[in-house]
């Protein structure tokens, strides 16, 4: 190799180096983009109104999605107000509630299941949960909200378990001298101490497993029915903005209904893009704060 | 310890049986389900193996063709992602600064928490888009599926880069230019075989996911009974896609049958990449640690 060759090729490769990142930085506005040229008949108040109704009967004309949307919200609040206790519990008992072999199992089988895919859980929730549900409850067929909260509430609950494990892991250390200077018990120490003092990344977790939890499509495609109505109980099928838009690109193919899909698909990435916003204000004061 | 403390300890203990329970539930009955189909029939049928493997004779009743297509989606995932995320993740980590700095980690950011359905959804829109200007005639298939999946997990890969490259020890930093190396030679030849392990743990973590991801496909051209892919544009059969047609439609007792055995071999699939990855990031901690 010349002297020359030495000089000259950093130039080169650093250029291929940043125009790599901001590719990888332009997939998403790309994403956006698309998804915002094909809402542009939105901007028409009476295709909007059609499409913010709660009725959705495309062989009448109805292309409401008012009810996946609330069917999306309702799921997703749902699994996660049952996910977030039992995550909470778990992280406790592997930060001193447990005795220490037990808990680096237990920590060892979250990280575990966050390797089995989706459609797996899915797969299994149908020939287990489902059955279970209609046999123990005699109502309907047993795809309903119920299924898929049980089944969702385990899909996000690693999610939960290692965010909070991380705030744990930072706030424990700071508390311990003083914890041990009291004579606290593991217990005392995890409510009394760690748990007020972890406010913010409690709400971090919260909110990535909501938006784990909103974004997720399998779950509630293969478990909740898929009827695009109002539940009136937990027995009842309801429809997801994911699942809607998987079902419409396998089966319709008219405008409207077409609209209603990439519809769906703005309003998720507006979730998703408010959702890493919060996140990085949420850390972005914590690190002011410290 | 007051009786609170007592019943939360308690309640603790009962939240920390159920993950074991759940797996226990999840692997047994898969296991008890799928374990007597898990044979050479399950993945190639009445078809003789060699003939399946190596003269493409068609495979009808069995989960090759399945395991064949995502193994297609898997690589074409790998050869989009792993340059543009390992260079991004360079990016990240050596050069960006500032405002630029913040604008790029936020869109890797925003990327790795998009909702998988959405990267389908893209690559969807993409054939729309296609269809009404530039190629009246392209349809959803492999390549695309594959680049949309490469997308998908491009965040996972510039984040294991950047991670493992910034948690290297400051002296190795300090290593480059001591010996006159300049900042683009000490990465190639310092930095980056430093942090191999951690990058490559990264990478097969992400392909881990790319295996097991179903929204995207399904909505970028796997289908149910597609035969093995004759090129790139033809449309494909993947093993999670086979899993959620079956849970879906199935009509003997032996489709459920292979059902159970596909599941079981994707569950083994991506839990052994998982298990692999964790290895290689051990080994990368462990070589480290005194930094």
């Amino acid at each position: 190799m010349s002297a020359g060759s030495h000089i000259s090729s950093p130039i080169p490769a650093r250029i291929v180096i940043a125009v790599s990142a901001w590719i990888s930085a332009a997939v998403v506005l790309s994403i956006f983009l698309f998804l915002a040229w094909f809402c542009r008949p939105l901007l028409d108040t009476t295709v909007l109104s059609s499409l913010l109704s709660w009725d959705w009967r495309p062989f009448q004309g109805d292309f409401g999605i008012l009810s996946m949307l609330t069917g999306s919200l309702l799921l997703a609040s749902s699994s996660m107000l049952l996910a977030f206790p039992v995550g909470m519990g778990i992280c406790c008992f592997v930060h001193g509630v447990g005795p220490p072999g037990p808990a680096r199992l237990v920590l060892w089988t979250i990280k575990l299941m966050t390797s089995v895919p989706t459609v797996v859980y899915g797969f299994v929730a149908v020939f287990v949960l489902v059955p279970l549900l209609r046999d123990v409850f005699r109502e309907g067929s047993g795809f309903s909200l119920l299924a898929a909260i049980l089944g969702l509430a385990v899909l996000v609950l690693p999610t939960v378990v290692l965010m909070l494990h991380s705030q744990f892991l930072t706030i424990e250390p700071q508390v311990r001298l003083t914890a041990a200077a009291l004579g606290m018990a593991p217990s005392q120490k995890l409510l009394h101490l760690v748990i007020p003092a972890s406010g913010r990344g409690f709400l971090a977790a919260a909110i990535l497993g909501l938006g784990r939890a909103l974004g997720d499509t399998m779950i509630p495609l293969m478990l909740a029915g898929n009827a695009a109505q109002l539940p009136g109980s937990v027995f009842d099928s309801i429809r997801t903005m994911t699942a809607h838009i998987a079902l419409v690109v396998a089966t319709d193919s008219r405008s409207l209904a077409y609209l209603s899909l990439f519809a769906c698909g703005l309003l998720l990435f507006m979730t998703t893009a408010l959702i890493n916003l919060g996140l990085r204000m949420l850390a972005g004061n914590r690190e002011n704060g410290s | 310890m007051t009786r609170f403390h007592r019943l939360f300890s308690a309640l603790c203990w009962a939240c920390a049986l159920l993950p074991g329970a759940v797996m226990l539930l999840l692997i047994g009955f898969l296991l008890r389900q799928g374990w007597g189909s898990l044979d050479l029939h399950l993945l190639f049928g009445d078809t003789p193996p060699l003939d399946a493997l190596f003269r493409f004779v068609p495979v009808w009743d069995g989960i090759w063709p399945a395991c064949f297509g995502t193994l297609c989606v898997v690589v074409l995932a790998g050869v989009i992602s792993i340059p543009l995320g390992i260079l991004c993740g360079i990016h990240l980590s050596e050069f960006a600064q500032g405002r630029f700095r913040d604008i790029l980690s936020f869109c890797v950011d925003l990327l790795a928490g998009m909702p998988s359905i959405l990267m389908g959804l893209f690559g969807f829109a993409l054939i729309l888009f296609l269809r009404h200007t530039l190629l009246p005639d392209v349809g959803t298939g492999l390549l695309l599926s594959g680049f949309c999946l490469g997308l998908l997990v491009l965040p996972y890969m510039v984040n294991a880069t950047y991670t493992s490259l910034s948690s290297l020890p400051q002296d190795l930093r300090l290593l480059g230019p001591s010996l006159g190396l300049n900042h683009m030679q000490s990465i190639r030849h310092i930095l980056l075989p430093s942090a191999g392990k951690g990058i490559v743990s990264g990478l097969v973590l992400s392909l881990g996911r790319a295996a097991e991801d179903t929204a995207v496909i399904m909505l970028t051209g796997a289908v149910a009974n597609a035969g093995m892919p004759r090129s790139l544009f033809d449309k494909y059969e993947a093993l999670p896609f086979y899993i959620y047609t079956t849970a879906a439609e199935y009509q003997t007792p032996e489709d459920l049958n292979r059902g159970f055995g596909a599941a079981l071999v994707l569950l083994v699939m991506t839990t052994g990449l998982f298990l692999a990855a964790h290895l290689l990031h051990q080994a990368m901690e462990r070589r480290w640690r005194r930094g």
